[in-house]
C-alpha cells in the first residue's frame, strides 16, 4: 500500500489583482490540508492573498520531447510582438 | 507612572502579565523542540510558525510587564534570567511534548482558551492589553483553526491514532481546570475592567472542546480534578529542565548578543 500523502501544486496570488502564479509543490492527505499546508510552507512572509492546490495528478503536461515541433516554429517571428507600435502617452500602462 | 497604570496597583497587573506572557513563552518553547524532528516536513514548518507566533505574543506581554513593573528589566530578563518558582505559566504548557498526538492535543486546549481570552481583552480598557490582544487574536484563531482540524482527523482517524489521541486527552485533562482558576489577581483585573474573570470562559471553552472530541470520537475523562499551582508559581519538575536548555546562552555567557 501506498503510504506517502499525494503531491498538491500550489498557486499563490500576490495581491489583488494579480493572477495566481505557481510557487511549488507539497504533500497533503486531502485539498483543505493542502492548502493549510501552503499557508504554513509559502505565505511565511506575506507572499499572497490566495491560495489554489491542485492535484498534481490532474495536470497534464507537454511533451518535453515535442519541444522544437512546439516551441521552435515561433522563434524566428518577430513581428509577432506588438514591440514594432507606438502607443499614444494618454493611453496608459498597457 | 500614571496613565493607564492607575486603574490598578501595578504589582498586581505585573502578575498577571506574566501569567499571559509565560504561558506563551513556555507553550512557544515547547513547541520549538519539535523543529526538525516533525512527521512530515509541511507539519514541521507549520509547527515552527506556530511557535514563533507564541514566542512573539511573549515578547509583547513580557514587555509590558517590564516596563509595568519599572525596575529596568525588559522582555530578555524577564524571559531568560528568572527562576522556575518566578515563572507564571498554566502547568499545561510545560508539559512534555510527547509524541505528535499529545503536543497537538495539548496545543489545541489551550488555543481554545486563548481564542476566547483574547477576544474579551480585545476591548480591555487598558488600550496596550487590547493592542496585544488583537495581534495575537488572529493567530490563535489560525492557531485553533489547524489543531482542532488535526485532534479530529488523527481521533477519527486509524485504530493507532485514535489510541494516542485519546491517552493524551486522558494525560492532559487534568491540567486544564487551572485555566479557568480564579484568585485576587484575577478579580482585580477583572474589577477595573482590564481582563475577563478566567472562571466566565469555561462553559464556552467546554462547548468548543465537547464539539471538536464528539467529531474526533474522544472522550474527556469524567473527573473535575485539577493540577494546580503553575500561575502561583509551584511548577512541575519538567519547567526546570526546559529553562535550563532556553535559559543556557544567557546563564553561560550573561549579556552575550549576536
Amino acid at each position: 500500500m501506498k503510504k506517502e500523502w499525494p503531491l498538491w501544486e500550489v498557486f499563490i496570488r500576490g495581491q489583488h489583482g494579480l493572477n495566481h502564479r505557481h510557487v511549488g509543490s507539497l504533500h497533503a492527505p486531502d485539498a483543505e490540508m493542502a492548502i493549510k499546508n501552503a499557508r504554513d510552507v509559502y505565505t511565511r512572509r506575506k507572499e499572497g492573498v490566495s491560495i489554489w492546490v491542485v492535484p498534481s495528478a490532474q495536470i497534464s503536461a507537454s511533451d518535453p520531447g515535442a519541444k522544437d515541433s512546439l516551441f521552435e516554429p515561433s522563434m524566428d517571428k518577430i513581428y509577432r510582438h506588438p514591440s514594432f507600435y507606438d502607443i499614444p502617452e494618454d493611453v496608459g500602462k498597457m | 507612572m500614571g496613565g493607564s497604570n492607575d486603574k490598578i496597583a501595578s504589582d498586581i497587573l505585573f502578575e498577571w502579565l506574566l501569567r499571559r506572557g509565560d504561558t506563551v513563552l513556555v507553550l512557544g518553547h515547547r513547541v520549538s523542540e519539535w523543529c526538525g524532528h516533525s512527521p512530515v516536513l509541511e507539519e514541521d514548518i507549520a509547527l515552527a510558525n506556530v511557535a514563533l507566533d507564541l514566542i512573539g505574543q511573549a515578547r509583547m506581554w513580557l514587555s509590558l510587564a517590564g516596563e509595568v513593573e519599572g525596575k529596568g528589566r525588559g522582555e530578555n530578563e524577564l524571559a531568560y534570567l528568572r527562576d522556575a518558582w518566578d515563572f507564571r505559566n498554566v502547568l499545561l504548557a510545560e508539559q512534555p511534548n510527547g509524541d505528535f498526538g499529545k503536543t497537538l492535543m495539548r496545543q489545541f486546549l489551550i488555543d481554545t482558551f486563548q481564542v476566547l481570552q483574547l477576544k474579551e481583552l480585545e476591548t480591555s480598557a487598558d488600550p496596550r492589553i487590547a493592542a496585544i490582544a488583537a495581534k495575537a487574536g488572529k493567530e490563535a484563531a489560525y492557531h485553533l483553526d489547524r489543531s482542532a482540524d488535526l485532534v479530529i482527523r488523527l481521533g477519527d482517524g486509524t485504530p493507532e491514532s485514535h489510541r494516542r489521541m485519546q491517552d493524551a486527552l486522558d494525560q492532559l485533562w487534568s491540567y486544564t481546570g487551572e485555566l479557568f482558576t480564579s484568585d485576587e489577581i484575577d478579580q482585580a483585573m477583572s474589577d477595573a475592567g482590564l481582563a475577563p474573570d478566567p472562571a466566565s470562559l469555561k462553559s464556552e471553552w467546554q462547548k468548543t472542546v465537547d464539539e471538536v472530541l464528539a467529531e474526533a470520537t474522544l472522550t474527556a475523562p469524567d473527573s473535575a480534578f485539577a493540577h494546580l499551582g503553575g500561575l502561583t508559581g509551584r511548577h512541575s519538575e519538567h519547567l526546570g529542565h526546559l529553562l535550563a536548555e532556553m535559559q543556557f546562552l544567557q546563564r553561560a555567557y550573561p549579556g552575550a548578543t549576536w
